[in-house]
């Protein structure tokens, strides 16, 4: 009976969180604009400029646009995580938090539902602009787009903990803006989303390190492997060290004898 | 009888300011207690204790016997809540807000749509369930929190604040509302408000202010013993200065 209850909860909570994006295309739109603007835009400027030596998991050399789109996937999942940590914010301002607080379910499996949530659609807008960057003529090979789910998945729900982490410690929605200066912009440009690791240790060592133990970096490697069939056992590694950490860290930050909660006080 | 609440010498503090001080009171089942205090009295920390936003160092809370911090997934299957802000997704319509909060309580969607439209029907906002819940005025709004709340039959129903904002009918037909589920169906509640006009005869009252419980019983027991003519009078006799009054 019990695992029937957790059955339907994640069910309903997915459920809702899909529903929800459906009735919202603008968000559905936007999420899918702001890759596409770095996939045409950017890329094909940056193009000349930066020029792609052989390294895995290409065995030939590349345009820069198929460099750049697993790093662009990335870039989806870690603004779909920010996004959904921004609605938990908003939830808690606006109280709909304390009614998923409040059912008769452990915090943890709650928060990990949701989690599931978020996931569920950063992946299907990755999907989704998968089949633009297609029909733009990049294309990988086509199970490659099987080996993905997985490591979609893993990505999205190591970023979300983190929007999760941090919606634990953000009091007021005015404080997001905080989190794209801090937060998404150091962890999406000190990495290998845009551009390969070598390239960066030649004009700085130390970022190259920074851009190696970044979380987001390895992420984007678990995807840019598995979009080639291949799999990268160190990113998968990394990126499942820092799943557990992050949603470690935001359990502890929502429980409600020791998190942020009680810090942070009450209405009156 | 199991009080449906039952609150034992419960304190909570944010940092060095006290919220709340001591405090103890029960709901029994049938029983509608109205918590009045003004703003900043604890009602809202009373209230996130209640619900496990915080959980209480000093005291002990429990809801039908089931300690809120130690059996707390027992405790908070009987307890429905309605909190001040609205919390329904305005995108989504009627039904999906109750089907949704009938997936988090582990209801099969068959079993929801039938108790959907019983609760929906007693309050007469069944054949609005398709529209969305952006396209209701307030007053709507908050029957259809008050049936989301009773979807999973609880046993107590926090009501916090239900009828801020609301016109005079809808308020009255809320208060009406929850008073006829009290004597019909045994419920037991807990409503915080700050308007007098709110109350019943036969409700029980717990006057919050500072912290502090300043009164608690049956509203006639409580004018009776002070002298005072009606709630309004208790209200502003105990909330307005910290001495005097009945504890």
């Amino acid at each position: 009976m019990r695992i029937v209850h957790y059955w339907r909860a994640t069910a309903g909570i997915v459920g809702r969180e899909l529903l929800r994006f459906l009735h919202q295309r603008e968000r559905f739109v936007s999420a899918l604009v702001r890759p596409l603007v770095w996939l045409f835009v950017f890329a094909a400027g940056f193009r000349a400029a930066l020029g792609i030596a052989i390294s895995p998991p290409y065995e030939t050399y590349i345009l820069y646009e198929v460099y750049i789109t697993p790093g662009l996937l990335g870039m989806i999942l870690l603004f779909n995580g920010m996004q959904s940590s921004l609605s938990m914010v908003y939830d808690r301002e606006m109280g709909s938090m304390r009614m998923l607080m409040v059912c008769p379910l452990p915090r943890w499996f709650l928060l990990c539902s949701k989690l599931i949530a978020g996931t569920a659609v950063g992946v299907l807008q990755c999907y989704a602009f998968l089949g633009i960057a297609w029909l733009y003529d990049i294309q990988a090979p086509l199970p490659g787009y099987l080996w993905i789910l997985p490591a979609l998945v893993l990505g999205g729900m190591m970023l979300g903990a983190l929007g999760l982490l941090l919606s634990s410690f953000i009091k007021q929605l005015e404080n997001f803006a905080g989190v794209m200066n801090f937060v998404i912009f150091p962890l999406f440009f000190m990495s290998t989303a845009l551009y390969p690791l070598w390239k960066i240790k030649e004009s700085s060592p130390l970022l190259a390190t920074l851009a190696e133990y970044n979380p987001f970096s390895q992420a984007v490697e678990l995807i840019r492997f598995a979009l080639y069939e291949q799999f990268n056992q160190w990113a998968l590694v990394f990126t499942a060290a820092a799943f557990l950490l992050f949603i470690g860290a935001a359990i502890l930050g929502y429980n409600p004898s020791k998190g942020m909660m009680v810090r942070k006080g009450g209405g009156d | 009888m199991t009080a449906a609440l039952q609150i034992e010498g419960l304190s909570f503090a944010y940092g060095a300011k006290k919220a709340l001080d001591s405090i103890a009171f029960q709901v029994e089942p049938g029983e509608c207690t109205i918590l009045l205090g003004p703003n900043g009295a604890g009602k809202s920390t009373l209230f996130a204790l209640i619900t496990r936003l915080y959980d209480a160092r000093e005291g002990r809370i429990a809801l039908c016997g089931y300690d809120v911090k130690r059996q707390s997934l027992q405790a908070l299957a009987k307890l429905g809540v309605v909190f001040q802000q609205t919390t329904l997704d305005p995108d989504l319509s009627v039904t999906q807000n109750l089907r949704y909060h009938a997936a988090l309580h582990g209801i099969g969607k068959k079993d929801a749509d039938r108790r959907i439209q019983e609760e929906l029907e007693r309050l007469n906002m069944y054949e609005r369930r398709g529209e969305k819940v952006r396209q209701l005025n307030g007053g709507h709004k908050r029957r259809v929190e008050i049936a989301r709340a009773l979807l999973h039959r609880p046993s107590l129903l926090l009501l916090d604040e239900p009828t801020v904002g609301l016109d005079v009918p809808s308020r009255q037909a809320i208060v009406k509302h929850v008073h006829d589920l009290v004597k019909q169906q045994n419920l037991a509640v807990l409503w915080a408000t700050h308007l007098i006009d709110e109350i019943d005869a036969d409700d029980s009252l717990v006057v919050l202010h500072k912290g502090q419980i300043k009164a608690s019983g049956k509203l006639a027991e409580i004018l009776q013993s002070t002298g005072w003519a009606d709630p309004g009078q208790v209200f502003q006799k105990l909330t307005q200065s910290d001495k005097g009054g009945p504890a």
